[in-house]
């Protein structure tokens, strides 16, 4: 029984090396989407800084057209006068065409 | 007003209102709390009209009921005093004699009467310490 | 095996500390394998640790008596399914339960965001393998659930029969889910702050952490609710205990966040008080943790709290300050009348709660610090400041949907409140026309639930004509379409629907309740609010080894009571005491089979318009059955002992003493628990992602407006 019990543990204990040590041993791992992207360490940062920034401004987006719907809603439901719901609308569209403007900056770039 | 001005002024209503707020409560809090007290400072320190939260054991052999009320006695976890009371109200599960128990009471005259509803039995077996029998990790 | 058991433990321990270091290396030094690394750490912590609570769950079923907790809180006669759950009803176990929980969900968090938030990922990967790491430490070094005895005991001490109840047991697994996943939100948060990165996306990957943390915790405190209510012989479902506390304040700020998350995605406000919420809630959620555990967990928890909590909260405050600049917010509120301005109300409103809760709660060590003397403070002091609150909060959740987004106009959302108001007016003077008792605080709950309910009545109804007006849909299809498109407003709707009728339970039954506690001879009967409770005959049962609802009572005492109205026959109730064997054996070899903790078994009928609940405590003292245990305590060997229950089981039928009862009519209280699990299916609603198609639609009008700008 203490045999066992042992064996289990050794290969409990390999199999969470195996697991825990992978990225290590492995650099060329599927973390890196980039392909033509140097091995440096500072370009690295940079792509990783640049993909937080898009992922916030996809999030942003989705947000902008999520109010978009919201205040249509509003008014459907009589919540807002016509005049307003114009006002509102036009803000609001306003605003998602700056986040797809900085979105399309930062595809060029 | 201007807009910057207006937000200043919500600001400081806003604060205002939540530290009367916070006042009020701190204040009655202290009022409205009964000290803990063992049995032996309960009868040192007790004053006829306040509501004191009394902590101890149920005396052995002091359990009575009478009509539509429980009489026991609560003494000191280590000996000493006892405090005899006359309790109305629902009692929990786990009451009985040897067991700790939390009643909040109020000394009329000489006596001292248990609040309606606020016993309070520890369960006792939950999460005690370990028995005296031998111990090892394995 | 408690070997297995307790090496895994420290395996665990290895790798929470190889974790942190690798995802602190890998934040630091830019190199994305060590956080990998770090990451799959956490996997591999998951991964030990179930086989950690396997080990212990097959010692529990198996009755393996050499573990300690087995020992300690199960036994031979414990049924199976309370043998199962009987795994964290000790201190050691519910540790365990814990860390696994918090190593699954870990595991959960950091495979949904592996591709993106790197470096907020890394420090949260660093916090949550702090916060797992500490509590394996505590199991190693002082609350060993694979501690062992040798020789082993024959026979364990048996689960607590308090515990034997089905709702009991899952109402641990919820709640320390809940906790668990509420701190997944705050070491992202955490993360977000140590990586300044505070923006939009560690919002929406927490938003699901968060909203998961406030279901389990919804459910717990439900099921805690629920459990002292129907099983305890108390008869009440909240009784604002240390406890009940703990896990309500997570659960209030969760709530809080909730809402005001939806502001900084909408405006980019409040930055700070969502990072403070996130971080408060997670905070709230371990001190909770720590609240429940006693014993020796108390110097711990001491220790704990001045050593670490201070420190820990500390650090909390230089963060915050010192990324102030990206925690501004990019607007402010247009407009004092907008959707945006009632939810920073209910924001103030459930802080407000919380911290009233809060003070209430850690009164004692308060006290002790300011005064020198410990005292605390009781429900009427909790009650005196959360119900005005708690009404202010039903208001806001009727004025909110009534109100538009950004800036109202004000004609609109006065001819919106027209309804509602009317709502509230009716309902008060239905009720007082009925004769419904003056209490002016049930009285106000009532009228602010009748206004939610017409306000939120209004919502749907002119949303489906919306909706109809559009799409041309026949109304149900309709009303289906607009719940499913706006899964957010109308979930959210539902929520706060569940909300104003489980309120109006709560207001009903605490303010209308009659009681009554009382000694019956058998025939006796006593008239409670209208229902007269007979007394007709005494029940006794004798079970050698499982009773009816398996809870392993050996004799049980009780009456059959019969509930009439007027004349008819309402409901027949039989409440009854339960006895259970003690493992001492000073109380001779019958007394010991009754010396065991007695339980109250309550017998209850419940109804859409009222409860009826008994409890009975049979006067076991009584001379004529005491006189039997002692005579078979002199005769009779303790195989045999069980004979001697008959015997007294028998005399209790042919000449009952007496007996003290219990009787509560409560008003609405099936509406209590009818509310809640609407709050928890409009919270599945809201949560629900939303059908793709309704995304693309809203893409091609956007491009289109700005095709047509450029032209």
């Amino acid at each position: 029984m203490d045999i066992l019990i042992a064996v289990c543990l050794v290969v409990l204990a390999l199999a969470v090396a195996y697991v825990v040590s992978a990225p290590l041993r492995a650099p060329q791992d599927e973390e890196q989407h980039d392909p033509d992207q140097g091995r440096s360490r500072a370009s690295e940062k940079e792509a990783a800084d640049e993909k937080a920034e898009l992922d916030s401004l996809l999030t942003a987006r989705e947000n902008k057209y999520k109010e978009i719907r919201d205040a249509e809603l509003d008014f459907r439901t009589g919540k807002l006068s016509s005049d307003d719901y114009k006002a509102i609308d036009a803000e609001l569209r306003a605003e998602a065409l700056e986040i797809l403007d900085q979105l399309e900056a930062l595809d060029r770039s | 007003m201007n807009p910057a001005r207006k937000r200043k002024v919500r600001l400081v209503v806003a604060l205002s209102a939540a530290v009367a707020l916070a006042t009020a409560l701190i204040y009655t809090s202290f009022n409205a709390s009964s000290p803990a007290l063992t049995p032996s400072q309960l009868v040192r320190q007790a004053q006829p009209g306040r509501t004191y939260t009394l902590t101890g054991k149920v005396a052995a052999g002091s359990v009575h009921r009478n009509g539509g009320a429980l009489d026991f006695s609560v003494e000191d976890r280590v000996g000493g005093t006892t405090v005899p009371l006359v309790y109305t109200g629902s009692v929990p599960d786990p009451f009985r004699e040897g067991r700790e128990v939390i009643v909040t009471v109020e000394k009329q005259g000489s006596r001292y009467i248990g609040e309606r509803d606020s016993l309070i039995t520890k369960c006792p077996s939950k999460f005690k310490t370990a028995p005296a029998h031998q111990k090892q990790n394995a | 095996m408690a070997g297995l058991g307790f090496a895994c433990l420290l395996m665990a321990l290895l790798v929470c500390v190889y974790g942190i270091g690798a995802s602190l290396y890998g934040v630091r030094s830019g190199r994305a394998e060590f956080t990998a690394s770090g990451r799959r750490s956490v996997y591999a912590l998951a991964g030990v640790l179930t086989v950690a609570f396997a080990v212990l769950e097959v010692a529990f079923l198996r009755n393996d008596f050499v573990f300690n907790t087995v020992a300690d809180t199960s036994s031979r006669s414990t049924p199976t399914f309370y043998r199962a759950a009987a795994v964290w009803s000790s201190q050691e176990g519910s540790l365990l339960l814990w860390a696994w929980l918090l190593s699954l969900w870990s595991s959960l968090a950091l495979f949904l965001t592996r591709r993106r938030m790197r470096d907020i990922a890394s420090y949260a990967t660093a916090i949550l393998l702090g916060f797992g790491g500490f509590f394996i430490a505590l199991m190693v070094f002082y609350a060993n659930p694979f501690a062992t005895t040798h020789p082993a005991p024959a026979e364990g001490a048996g689960l607590d029969p308090l515990l034997r109840f089905p709702t009991m047991m899952i109402h641990p697994p919820m709640l320390y889910s809940g906790y668990t996943l509420a701190t997944i939100p705050l070491a992202f948060g955490m993360g977000a702050l140590l990586s300044r990165r505070v923006d939009a996306d560690w919002l929406k990957a927490v938003r699901r952490f968060a909203f998961a943390a406030w279901l389990f915790l919804g459910v717990g405190i439900l099921l805690g609710a629920r459990w002292s209510y129907s099983e305890l012989g108390w008869g009440g479902y909240w009784g604002w205990d240390a406890v009940e506390n703990a896990s309500l304040m997570p659960w209030l700020t969760g709530t809080a966040f909730l809402h005001s998350l939806m502001l900084q995605e909408k405006r980019g406000m409040l930055k700070v008080w969502n990072v403070s919420l996130v971080l408060a809630t997670g905070t709230l959620a371990i001190m909770g943790t720590f609240l429940v555990r006693s014993g020796v967990l108390n110097s711990i928890h001491a220790f704990g709290g001045a050593t670490l909590g201070v420190p820990f909260v500390t650090l909390i405050g230089v963060l915050i300050v010192s990324r102030r600049d990206m925690l501004r917010s990019e607007h402010r509120l247009d407009s004092l009348l907008s959707r945006e301005s009632i939810f920073l109300a209910n924001n103030v409103v459930l802080v407000g709660l919380c911290f009233v809760i809060f003070w209430g709660t850690y009164f004692p060590l308060i006290s002790a610090a300011v005064t020198g003397q410990e005292s605390s403070v009781g429900p009427p002091w909790f009650d005196r400041y959360t119900v005005p609150l708690a009404l202010l909060l039903v208001l806001l959740s009727g004025l909110g949907p009534v109100i538009a987004w950004r800036r109202a106009t004000l004609a609109n959302a006065r001819r919106n409140l027209l309804m509602p108001v009317a709502g509230a007016l009716l309902t008060l003077v239905v009720l007082l026309l009925a004769g419904v008792p003056g209490r002016p605080y049930a009285l106000a709950m009532f009228s602010c639930a009748g206004f939610v309910l017409t306000s939120l009545g209004q919502e749907f109804v002119r949303g489906t004509r919306a909706r109809r007006a559009m799409a041309g849909e026949p109304a149900p299809q309709a009303l289906l379409a607009l719940v499913r498109r706006n899964r957010r407003r109308y979930g959210g709707y539902v929520v706060h629907l569940g909300m104003a009728v489980l309120f109006i339970g709560v207001a009903a039954s605490s303010s209308f309740k009659h009681a009554s506690e009382l000694s019956l001879a058998p025939g006796q009967s006593a008239r409670v609010g209208g229902y007269e409770m007979k007394y007709e005959r005494p029940t006794a049962t004798v079970t050698p080894q499982f009773d009816r609802e398996h809870t392993g009572s050996t004799m049980a005492l009780g009456a059959e009571v019969n509930v009439s109205k007027d004349g008819h026959h309402v409901a027949t109730l039989r409440p009854s005491q339960g006895y259970y064997a003690s493992g001492e054996s000073s109380a001779g070899t019958v007394g010991s089979l009754i010396a065991g903790q007695a339980v109250s078994h309550i017998s209850m009928s419940g109804g859409v318009t009222r409860d009826l609940w008994s409890a009975i405590q049979p006067d076991i003292g009584a001379p004529v059955l005491q006189r039997i245990v002692s005579t078979g305590n002199k005769t009779l060997p303790s195989e045999d002992a069980l004979v001697a229950l008959l015997y007294l089981a028998r005399e209790y039928l042919k000449h009952p003493p007496p007996a003290q009862f219990h009787f509560i009519v409560s008003p609405l209280v099936m509406w209590i628990w009818i509310g809640g699990l609407i709050v928890l299916g409009g919270g599945l609603i809201a949560i629900w992602p939303a059908p793709s198609t309704v995304r693309r639609r809203v893409l091609a009008r956007s491009r289109a407006a700005r095709g047509l700008a450029r032209a």
